[in-house]
């Protein structure tokens, strides 16, 4: 079997991308994704979390700037998981068995892969199940497993635990965890700071379309050199009024 | 009163008793509908999900032709169809006018539009739904067309069925192309509008009984259809 060539790193250079009315929702992206560290990107609602995922990911283009990979064969080599997952009206099998059909993946390979991550994410007896029948965690877990049955080198993923309790929450972390053993880069975003130690190696913190801080995970959370990051640990509110910067809990103004 | 009694007695007995004629038109009737639905499904659907998905100039305007192509006359449909299959008409030498072709050629063109604009709808908002995760998959539109014609199968059975109610509920068109030929091109829609102009209300009323006992079997047939496959889940 052929080794699929490295795709990563992944080069942001000078890249924005405005919305409607030509506002700009990400603003002046010069960052590198290495392969390795778990990337967790953390910042408040409206922050361009998930637009930077689309980004990287290619659902969006840059409006101005370059994005590049290493391989001209990204496509095939990455992976996305949602936040809903979207999953075929067809059995679980089936829905994995399409994602290898689209990647050209040999039919009398299929099976085995399916199996094997089916086995991983404890859905096999599920197997030929509705998938629209699952309950919302193993739907996530079924997501999961399609994007792993690819074997992709980097793995998106859009808060894919923001509603699922503890328990499923669990369940998801530690799938994620089992793909990075497995040589594959994640890129997640999350609400969930907890969630952004437990799985984060480094950390991108974005304010309203800005990046404010590229930290590894341990300084970010001890000493984050950005004024509004070492707010947004310390769990204070980051909001702001039209026409003026960016403001803080004037409780924790001391 | 008493006319309408007696023939409503002659009708029941005319169905129960499988009368010979009245099943050779029904069969007619289900044979030359059935054909059209099949070929406008297998015109519309595509055309459908192209116009859904696909971007090209003047797809607009598409969009608006299929949708006023929905109302179409039956009778000017019937009377293209008859200038074009007629021994003047450019298909006049095939000989086709006043044979059952000729019925379903009519009620193809007046089927497919409502197949394809109904598609359209269903694909577009599936394809809103669908998008990310199929472009995210790898998956084209054009390749996103055949995902998203199977997973909407049950939305377009009605898209079918309301094809499948144009065609058996036409008269217009295939009176006009088929000539209403006793034991030929008699359809149930053509017998009942002859039997009724002839004051033979027996007959006319069977047939209405079992075009509305056909169209109330095929509705309920896809409803439980549609039932049992959202109870499995698969909607």
């Amino acid at each position: 079997m052929n080794m699929p060539s490295p795709i990563l790193p992944l080069k942001f250079d000078s890249v924005w991308f405005y919305g409607h009315d030509d506002i700009p929702l990400i603003k002046d992206f010069n960052i590198e994704l290495n392969a390795g560290p778990r990337t967790i990107i953390v910042g408040p609602n409206g922050a361009g979390k998930s637009l930077l995922l689309r980004l990287c990911h290619g659902l969006l283009p840059p409006t101005k700037g370059q994005i590049t990979w290493t391989s001209t064969t990204a496509q095939h080599a990455q992976a996305m998981v949602f936040q809903r997952p979207v999953l075929l009206r067809r059995s679980v099998y089936a829905n994995i068995d399409y994602a290898l059909s689209l990647h050209h993946v040999e039919k009398s390979q299929r099976g085995a892969r399916i199996e094997d991550v089916l086995n991983k994410t404890g859905l096999s007896r599920h197997a030929n199940a509705p998938a629209r029948m699952l309950s919302f965690g193993e739907q996530q877990r079924l997501a999961i497993a399609r994007a792993w049955a690819l074997r992709p080198q980097i793995l998106f993923l859009d808060e894919p635990t923001a509603s699922l309790d503890p328990s499923a929450t669990h369940q998801i972390e530690q799938l994620i965890q089992a793909m990075h053993d497995q040589g594959t880069k994640i890129v997640m975003t999350t609400h969930d700071l907890g969630q952004a130690r437990r799985l984060g190696d480094e950390v991108l913190f974005l304010h309203r379309g800005r990046l404010l801080e590229q930290a590894p995970a341990e300084h970010f959370f001890t000493r984050p050199t950005n004024d509004l990051a070492q707010a947004f640990v310390t769990g204070e509110l980051l909001w702001w009024k039209r026409g003026e910067g960016p403001r803080r809990d004037p409780k924790h103004n001391r | 009163m008493n006319d309408i009694v007696q023939a409503l007695q002659t009708a029941i007995t005319l169905i129960v008793s499988l009368d010979a004629n009245l099943a050779e038109i029904i069969g007619l009737s289900l044979f030359v509908s059935l054909t059209a639905v099949m070929i406008a499904v297998f015109i519309g659907l595509p055309l459908g999900a192209a116009v859904a998905l696909l971007r090209f100039p003047g797809r607009g305007a598409v969009q608006v032709t299929l949708n006023a192509l929905m109302g179409l006359p039956p009778v000017v449909v019937g009377l293209v169809v008859y200038l074009a299959l007629s021994r003047a008409g450019p298909f006049g030498v095939f000989g086709l006018l006043y044979t059952p072709t000729a019925m379903i050629i009519a009620q193809v063109i007046l089927v497919t539009p409502i197949i394809a604009a109904l598609t359209r709808q269903v694909i577009e908002d599936l394809w809103g739904e669908y998008e990310e995760q199929l472009t995210s998959l790898g998956a084209s539109r054009v390749r996103a067309m055949p995902t998203l014609i199977v997973d909407g199968r049950f939305s377009l059975l009605t898209a079918v069925l309301a094809g499948f109610g144009r065609a058996t509920a036409e008269v217009g068109a295939v009176m006009m192309v088929g000539g209403n030929i006793d034991h030929v091109t008699r359809v149930m829609t053509t017998a009942i509008a002859l039997e009724v102009s002839k004051g033979d209300l027996a007959l006319a009323l069977a047939l209405g009984i079992i075009l509305l006992a056909i169209s109330i079997t095929v509705g309920a047939t896809a409803q439980a259809f549609k039932d049992r496959q959202e109870s499995r889940g698969q909607r």
